[in-house]
C-alpha cells in the first residue's frame, strides 16, 4: 500500500515540527504556506522558550512548570495535555540544541537561562533575543533537508481556502489557491493539519505578521470545526505604537532587569532621565512585591491601563508608559537582548540603551483556537491542529515562552497522531468529494471577482479592527461587546457589496485579502459573543461588572459551533480536565 | 499639519509580460509612517496623484518587524527592506522599485527562491541523527556562540544579492548570503561534519572566486551579517580544499 500523505498547512514552527516527524516517519507530506516558509509569522518570537532544565541550581521541575502553566492560565486549560508538553520540555530544549540553534551560553558552555514572566524560576533558554527566528531556522533548515532528500514537497504561495471533506464527513484534502496563478484547485490526502498561526489582523492593528490573519481556521470553523475559548485575546503589556502595525517588545527586557514606571506626577514635563528614583512610580514592583515587573502579561497590561486611564499618570498625558532598561550595562545588554534594542531604535529613532522606551499594550496572542482532542484532532475526522490556531495549552492566559514549546510539541504531537489515523483510514468512495468542493470554492471566487458594490475591503478591515481593539481587548463591557457584534454584522452585510479594485488574475493581492477578511469577520464573531456569554473574570478576559472568577458557573471550555444564521454561532460549554492542579485563587501580590 | 502630504512614485507591472510604467502617489502624511502603511493607504484608497483609479501595490511582506526578511525592494535606488524605510528619513519623491537582479512576478513583488535552492545546494542544516530524545547537544562556548549567532541572523532578503555587480547570470554566482551560512553550519560541532561537501559546492562556476570584493554586500545587509568576513575566510578554506583535492587525485 502506498504510504499516506498528509496535508500540512502553515511552516511556523508547529507547521514544521509536524513535518519533521511525519517525514522522519517515512510519511508523505505536502506543505502548503502563503509565505516562504521562513519567513512564518514564528521569526518574531524574541524572548524564550521555556522548559525546566533546572541548570541553575534552582530545584525547578517540570511540576513546577506545569503548575505554573496551569496557574498563569486561570486554571483554564485542560491539565493532561499541558502536563505531558512541560514534561517533554527538556528533552525538546536539548534537541533544538543539537539542531544547532545558537543559545545563549554560560561560560562553562552549558545553556543559559533568563527568568520570564509568571514564574520565579529561570527557565527560559533563549538565542540573544531573537529566539523564534532562530527555532524557525533550525527546523526550517531540517525540512529543506527532508526537501531535498524528496521526502516532503513544498506549495510555498498557495493558500489554503478549505478542506475536503467526504460524504461521511471525513477530511479528504483541502482545496488552495495559488497566490501567483490564481489557480483553484484541491490536492488530495489521508489527513490534513492546520497549523496556521493567530488571528491578529482581526484586531487591525497588532504584534502579528499580516498573513495571520485565521482566514484558515475560520474556514474550517465554518465547515463544522468547532472554535474553543475564542474570548481569550492576550494584550501583550508592551508593545511599540506603529502606523501600520504593533511592534512587539519583549517580555525579556523584563526578565533582564527592565523596569516598568511612570512619572508619579501626573503630566510631568522632564525628560525620563531628569526624574530622581523618589519621583518615579514603579507602580508594578510596588503592586506585585513578589514577582514586580514579572507578573503574567494580563495582570502586567491591566496595570498599565490603570496607571494609563484610571491614575492619569501616561507619560506627556498619552498612553504609553517607560520601559526602563538604562541601568544595566550596554555589554549585557546587547549580548541578550541585542535584537529587540536594534528594533526599538530602528522604527522609533531613540536609543534605548540611553532612554527608556515609551510603551504602551497591543494585542499579542490568542489562546482560543479550533477545538482539538487530547491527540491535537479537531471534531473533524482527519483534520488536526497545532500551535497557535488551537486553543489546548494556555488556558486564559498564556505564560511568557510557553508557545515556543506548544508550538513544537503540539507539532510533535499532531504529525504521527496524523499519520496513525491516515493509516487506518479506508479509501475515498469516489473522488472524495474534491470535485464538489473545487466547485464550491470556484462558485466563491467568481461571486467576489464579478461583484459590483462599493465598498473597500481593505476599509471594511480597519473598521472591524477598531471596533474589536475597542470593545473586545483588555477590558469588557457587555453592552460595548453588544455593539461589537452589530457593527460585524453590519460588515458581513456590507461585505457582500465588495469591489474589488483589482480583478486581474495575475499576483492579485486584493482577490486574497477580500477571501481573508469574509474569514475574519466570521471568526471575530466567536471573539466577540464568547466575551459576550462569560460573565466572569479569568485571566485575559477581564469584566468590570463581573470582575471575579467564577468556577462553579465558568470553569469549563466555550465551544463555538458555526450556524449560518445571523445569530451568530451556537454555543455549547464543556468541563475542564482539572484532575492533577485543584483550582485556587490565582493572586500575584504575594507567592502563588 | 493635518494636510500635509506625501509624494510616492511607484513602478507598476501587470506581470512579467506588461510593460513597466511609473504611478505617481500623494498621500496623507502622519508621524511615524513608513513605505509598508503608506502602500496600505493606497490598497484603501487605489487613486494615482491625477486622480485615476489604479490597483493595490502587489509587494511583499510579513512581519513589519525587518525579521522576516520578505518586503525587500529599492527604495530611492537603494535595496532595503520597506518595513523598516521611515518617511520621514527618506526623500522625496520617494521613489519605490522592485529588486532588479530577480524574476519579476508583478509591481514590487520578484522572485527570489533562487537563495533556497541555494542553501539545499550547501546542505545548510545540522545533520541530526533524528528528533527523538538523544539527551544534549555539544557543548558549546559563549565565544563560539557569539561568533555564530550574527550569522544566524540572515534574513534571507536577497539585498546583498542585488546589490552585488557579480551576482548575474553571466557569472551564476551564489552570493554572499549562502556563503555566510556555509560558514555558520561548518563552525557548528556536528554540522562541520559536511565542510568539505560545502566547500566543494562553493568551488565550481558560480562560486566563491566569482566574488570581486566590492563589498556592496556588507554595506546593504541590513541584519549587518559578517559577510566580507565569511568571504574572505572560506575563500582561504576553499583554495584549500582544492589543493587537497587534486592533491588526492
Amino acid at each position: 500500500m502506498a504510504l499516506p500523505r498528509i496535508i500540512v498547512v502553515g511552516g511556523g514552527l508547529a507547521g514544521l515540527a509536524a513535518v519533521i516527524k511525519i517525514a522522519e516517519a517515512g510519511g508523505a507530506v505536502d506543505l502548503f504556506s502563503i509565505v516562504p516558509v521562513k519567513r512564518s509569522h514564528s521569526v518574531c518570537a524574541q524572548g524564550g522558550i521555556n522548559a525546566a532544565k533546572n541548570l541553575k541550581g534552582e530545584g525547578d521541575t517540570t511540576w513546577q512548570h506545569f503548575d505554573d502553566t496551569i496557574y498563569g492560565g486561570d486554571f483554564l486549560a485542560n491539565q493532561t495535555p499541558v502536563k505531558a508538553m512541560c514534561e517533554a520540555a527538556p528533552a525538546i530544549i536539548d534537541l533544538l540544541d543539537r539542531m544547532g540553534v545558537p543559545f545563549n551560553r554560560t561560560p562553562e558552555g552549558m545553556l543559559d537561562f533568563r527568568r520570564f514572566g509568571g514564574t520565579l524560576y529561570h527557565r527560559t533558554a533563549f538565542a540573544g533575543a531573537t529566539t523564534g527566528q532562530q527555532l524557525l531556522y533550525a527546523l526550517d533548515e531540517q525540512v529543506r533537508r527532508y526537501e531535498a532528500e524528496g521526502k516532503v514537497r513544498k506549495f510555498e504561495g498557495w493558500e489554503f481556502l478549505s478542506a475536503v471533506i467526504d460524504g461521511k464527513g471525513q477530511a479528504r484534502g483541502i482545496t488552495a489557491l495559488n497566490l501567483r496563478t490564481m489557480e483553484l484547485r484541491s490536492f488530495p490526502a489521508e489527513a490534513l493539519i492546520l497549523a496556521t498561526g493567530g488571528i491578529g489582523a482581526i484586531f487591525g492593528k497588532s504584534t502579528n505578521s499580516v498573513v495571520c490573519t485565521g482566514s484558515a481556521q475560520s474556514a474550517v470553523f465554518q465547515q463544522g470545526a468547532w472554535y474553543a475559548n475564542g474570548e481569550f485575546i492576550q494584550v501583550h503589556p508592551t508593545s511599540i505604537p506603529g502606523e501600520d502595525k504593533l511592534r512587539l517588545m519583549s517580555e525579556s527586557a523584563r526578565g533582564e532587569g527592565g523596569r516598568v514606571w511612570v512619572p508619579r506626577a501626573p503630566g510631568d514635563k522632564r525628560p525620563a532621565k531628569q526624574i530622581p528614583e523618589a519621583e518615579r512610580f514603579y507602580f508594578l514592583e510596588e503592586w506585585y512585591p513578589k514577582y514586580g515587573n514579572l507578573v503574567p502579561r494580563d495582570v502586567a497590561t491591566r496595570a498599565i491601563h490603570r496607571v494609563v486611564y484610571e491614575e492619569g499618570l501616561g507619560v506627556d498625558g498619552q498612553p504609553m508608559v517607560y520601559l526602563d532598561l538604562t541601568h544595566i550595562d550596554r555589554a549585557t545588554l546587547d549580548r541578550k537582548l541585542g535584537g529587540i534594542l536594534e528594533i526599538y531604535e530602528k522604527f522609533v529613532g531613540v536609543d534605548p540603551h540611553v532612554e527608556p522606551m515609551k510603551i504602551f499594550p497591543g494585542m499579542h496572542y490568542t489562546m482560543g483556537g479550533l477545538w482539538v482532542d487530547f491527540n491535537q484532532m479537531t471534531n473533524i475526522p482527519g483534520i488536526f491542529a497545532a500551535g497557535e490556531c488551537e486553543y489546548q495549552y494556555h488556558g486564559a492566559n498564556r505564560l511568557g515562552a510557553n508557545s515556543l514549546m506548544s508550538c513544537i510539541y503540539g507539532g510533535f504531537q499532531a504529525g504521527p497522531n496524523a499519520l496513525t489515523y491516515a493509516k487506518d483510514l479506508p479509501a475515498a468512495d469516489g473522488d472524495g468529494g474534491q470535485a464538489a468542493e473545487v466547485a464550491r470554492q470556484a462558485e466563491i471566487n467568481n461571486r467576489l471577482m464579478q461583484n459590483q458594490g462599493t465598498e473597500n475591503p481593505f476599509k471594511i478591515w480597519r473598521e472591524l479592527g477598531n471596533i474589536m481593539t475597542e470593545h473586545a481587548a483588555v477590558i469588557r463591557y457587555n453592552k460595548g461587546l453588544k455593539q461589537a457584534d452589530a457593527k460585524i454584522v453590519e460588515l458581513l452585510e456590507r461585505y457582500k457589496n465588495v469591489n474589488l479594485a483589482d480583478r486581474s488574475q495575475w499576483a492579485n493581492t486584493s482577490f486574497a485579502f477580500a477571501r481573508q477578511l469574509k474569514n475574519m469577520l466570521e471568526l471575530a464573531r466567536t471573539v466577540v459573543q464568547g466575551a459576550l456569554l462569560r460573565d466572569e473574570s479569568r485571566g485575559a478576559h477581564y469584566k468590570p461588572e463581573f470582575p471575579e472568577r467564577n468556577d462553579e458557573k465558568f470553569l469549563k471550555t466555550t465551544k463555538a459551533i458555526f450556524t449560518g444564521d445571523v445569530a451568530g454561532p451556537r454555543f455549547e460549554f464543556e468541563d475542564v480536565d482539572i484532575q492533577y492542579i485543584k483550582p485556587r485563587r490565582r493572586s500575584y501580590d504575594a507567592t502563588k | 499639519m493635518a494636510d500635509k502630504k506625501l509624494q510616492l512614485e511607484i513602478k507598476r507591472q501587470a506581470s512579467p509580460d506588461d510593460p513597466a510604467e511609473w504611478e505617481r502617489f500623494e498621500l496623507d502624511w502622519r508621524p511615524g509612517m513608513n513605505l509598508v502603511s503608506a502602500m496600505m493607504d493606497i490598497a484603501a484608497n487605489p487613486v494615482t496623484a491625477d486622480g485615476r483609479p489604479t490597483t493595490p501595490v502587489t509587494y511583499d511582506s510579513n512581519c513589519l518587524e525587518e525579521i522576516c526578511g520578505s518586503c525587500a525592494m529599492r527604495i530611492n535606488g537603494k535595496a532595503r527592506m520597506a518595513c523598516s524605510a521611515l518617511i520621514d528619513n527618506l526623500e522625496q519623491p520617494i521613489r519605490v522599485e522592485p529588486l532588479s537582479k530577480f524574476p519579476l512576478v508583478r509591481d514590487l513583488q520578484v522572485d527570489r527562491s533562487v537563495l533556497f535552492e541555494n542553501l539545499k545546494a550547501v546542505k545548510a542544516w545540522v545533520p541530526v541523527d533524528g528528533t527523538y530524545d538523544l539527551g544534549e547537544g555539544p557543548r558549546v562556548y559563549p565565544q563560539q556562540q557569539e561568533a555564530n549567532y550574527p550569522l544566524s541572523n540572515c534574513i534571507s532578503c536577497t539585498c546583498c544579492m542585488e546589490v552585488c555587480p557579480q551576482f548575474n547570470e553571466s557569472t551564476g554566482f551564489v552570493g554572499a548570503a549562502t556563503i555566510a551560512q556555509v560558514k555558520l553550519f561548518n563552525n557548528h560541532p556536528t554540522g562541520k561534519v559536511f565542510k568539505e561537501e560545502r566547500l566543494r559546492a562553493l568551488a565550481g562556476d558560480g562560486g566563491i572566486q566569482e566574488c570581486g570584493f566590492a563589498q556592496n554586500c556588507v554595506e546593504a545587509c541590513p541584519k549587518q551579517l559578517p559577510l566580507t568576513e565569511a568571504i574572505s575566510d572560506l575563500g582561504r578554506e576553499v583554495a584549500v580544499q582544492k589543493v587537497k583535492d587534486f592533491l588526492r587525485k
